[in-house]
């Protein structure tokens, strides 16, 4: 069954395709037997790896020589679909390049974005789902008209899967003159250094929130995550205090996780950090409030102070060596 | 064949302030109290929103972050803009307590059902007005949290823009702007006019003080409507909106765990929990 072309937004993130894109090529194959990568840089670089995530070609820009890429992908998109090329949906990952593509895309077509989506399904036209008030309700929604639907996919929404395809036929993707809406110029990166596991791959992830009272208490949240192999993520309560930086974020603004152990120190459960963990396959919490929302999705919930129980567990795995 | 959209070209003869003089607009969203948790409604399947709205919170980083930037340059002029429904101002009152010097209000039953294009096609024609140096908005709304009305209110107006600022300098014409990455943050520069649009964080938002709520109260607010903005009702509203909600289900609640109260051997549990999982 194929619901027609799939364009999907290939990005990369440290050399490799991102894991967004892998997941999104999963479902496009899923829903279709003609899935097309679209990137803004060299086609030839991405090619063999989507090609073995089920892109049957890449449409690429290439290089667009430090333009922030938003405009371009999506005036080149614009520009293609203009010229004939006719996708019947377009996934972007909500990602910070991502949205600058929907949104100008939108634009370009006067076609609307349907966003925050956790699943996309054929049911006589694409539906999207997406998940409202924390995950306890789902809404789906489809387009009206014919031109193509723009879908922000959420991270980890779909399990990625090699399909074990040859190399993607790489063609060029025209980028038109953009005129003053393509002037905003990258002039240098900044890696925030960090160590152990990456915050959205790991198996175990341990969070702080607020109910760690004061910044310097994060370090119970570090020493456990070394212990554990796990990786540190924190509430967007203590991020936008400044105790951690913003790359430690879980949630709907921050990173969305799905680890098999989930352990929320201090943190209430608001709705918008629910989205980003209720995914976990086993969640642990730690508040002292017995009415706090994260209860109600915690597997093991201790009512408890933070500041007695982490200290008395870290000594405790320390002790089994 | 598609229709291209015709953008709202940047008013020409606009003319390039010295930024001795900066104006900035910053789009400001009235939302329900978030505190309040808030239900769909049966028939339209849109948020309620029948309470008095406030100031989105994370608007106030704009309100703040443009305050700072006038005062920077020495000079000009902050304007708000939203839409709302029901001639909504208590929000606005918020951000004018602020420091804002004044806002245009667009209010129209004819924007009821209004998805993010069209909102972003109200806001742009609205700020157009203002033909501001500077537009800032919040990445997401707290409410809607689409994320894309700013960059779908660059495009209407064919303007550069920059997502996800951490930090802002204007000086020059340009702008200076941290962008948040995955990995940390890029450096942008971007030629003004343009839209930046902010993250929590970019700086911290005042309180209104006592002077500035008084003073609110007397600030000018220019109240539009759709014709005002000469856009069609047909393009906004549930007329434009180009999307259908056919369904609304509850998702499927997580089992309940065992909770139990610590009385100073909870961690134990956690312990042997973690063995069962095979953790440790
Ligand atoms: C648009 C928008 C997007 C957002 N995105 C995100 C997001 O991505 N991620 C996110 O996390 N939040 C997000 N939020 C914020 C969210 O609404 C909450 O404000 C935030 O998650 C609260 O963080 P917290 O749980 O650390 O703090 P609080 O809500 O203040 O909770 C602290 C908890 O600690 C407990 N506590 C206090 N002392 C102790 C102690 N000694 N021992 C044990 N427990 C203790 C308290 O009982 C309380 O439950 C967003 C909000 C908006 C409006
Ligand atoms: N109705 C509105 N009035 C004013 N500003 C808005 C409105 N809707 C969205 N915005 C702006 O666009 C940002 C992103 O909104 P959204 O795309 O809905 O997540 C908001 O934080 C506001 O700055």
């Amino acid at each position: 069954m194929s619901v027609g072309t799939i364009w999907v937004l290939a990005e990369v993130a440290e050399g490799g395709v991102a894991s967004i894109t892998h997941e999104m090529l999963a479902k496009a194959r899923q829903l279709s037997d003609d899935v097309v990568a679209v990137f803004g840089g060299d086609g030839a670089s991405i090619a063999e790896e989507v090609g073995a995530h089920g892109a049957g070609s890449v449409l690429a820009t290439g290089d667009l020589g430090g333009a922030l890429p938003g405009p371009s992908i999506a005036g080149a998109m614009a520009a293609a679909i203009a010229g004939g090329a006719a996708p019947k949906a377009i996934m972007v990952g909500t990602t910070y390049g991502g949205r600058d593509v929907a949104g100008r895309l939108s634009v370009k077509l006067d076609a609307p974005v349907i966003t925050n989506i956790v699943d996309l399904a054929d049911e006589g036209g694409l539906v999207g789902t997406e998940p409202i008030f924390g995950g306890a309700s789902n809404v789906k929604t489809k387009f009206t008209s014919d031109k193509p639907g723009i879908f922000l996919i959420r991270p980890k929404s779909f399990e990625a899967e090699a399909t074990g395809g040859g190399a993607a036929a790489v063609s060029a993707l025209d980028v038109p003159d953009l005129g003053a809406t393509g002037t905003a110029v990258v002039t240098n990166s900044f890696v925030e250094a960090s160590e152990g596991p990456k915050l959205d791959e790991a198996a175990v992830v341990v969070s702080g929130g607020r109910g760690l009272g004061e910044s310097d208490k994060f370090e119970l949240i570090e020493g456990l995550a070394a212990k554990l192999g796990a990786a540190p993520g924190a509430s967007r309560a203590i991020v936008d205090a400044g105790w951690v930086p913003y790359s430690y974020q879980v949630g709907q603004t921050g990173k969305v996780v799905k680890p098999d152990v989930y352990i929320a120190a201090g943190i209430s459960g608001a709705t918008q950090h629910l989205v980003g963990m209720k995914g976990s396959k086993t969640i642990i919490a730690i508040n002292k409030d017995a009415e706090a929302p994260i209860f109600g999705v915690a597997d093991l919930g201790i009512v408890g102070d933070v500041h007695k129980v982490l200290p008395q567990l870290l000594e405790a795995l320390n002790a089994r060596g | 064949m598609v229709e291209f959209h015709t953008s709202l070209a940047w008013e020409i003869g606009h003319k390039r302030r010295k930024l001795t003089a900066m104006k900035v607009a910053v789009c400001v969203k009235q939302i329900p109290d978030p505190a309040d948790p808030g239900a769909l409604d049966e028939a339209t399947k849109c948020l309620k929103r029948d309470t008095k709205l406030i100031l989105d919170e994370s608007d106030s980083y704009g309100v703040e972050m443009a305050l700072q930037l006038v005062d920077a340059a020495g000079g000009g002029e902050v304007v708000l803009i939203s839409m709302a429904p029901n001639s909504e101002v208590n929000g606005l009152r918020t951000a004018l307590a602020m420091g804002a010097d004044q806002a245009i209000l667009v209010s129209d039953d004819a924007l009821a059902g209004s998805d993010a294009l069209g909102t972003a096609k109200v806001l742009a024609a609205a700020i157009q007005r203002a033909e501001p140096d500077l537009v800032l908005a919040a990445t997401e709304s707290s409410d809607g949290y689409t994320g894309t009305v700013p960059e779908q209110i660059a495009e209407l107006m064919g303007l550069p823009s920059v997502t996800f600022a951490k930090s802002i300098v204007a000086a020059d014409g340009t702008v200076n702007v941290q962008r948040q990455t995955e990995a940390g943050y890029d450096d942008v520069t971007c030629p003004l006019p343009c839209l930046v649009s902010v993250t929590a964080g970019v700086v911290e938002p005042r309180y209104p003080s006592f002077k500035g709520i008084m003073a609110a109260k007397s600030k000018p607010v220019d109240e539009v409507t759709i014709a005002d903005l000469g856009i069609d009702a047909g393009s906004v509203g549930w007329a434009g909106a180009g999307q259908e909600i056919v369904a609304v289900e509850e998702a499927p609640a997580r089992e309940a765990g065992e909770i139990i109260e610590d009385e100073g051997e909870a961690y134990q549990r956690i312990v042997s929990f973690l063995d069962e999982l095979k953790v440790i």
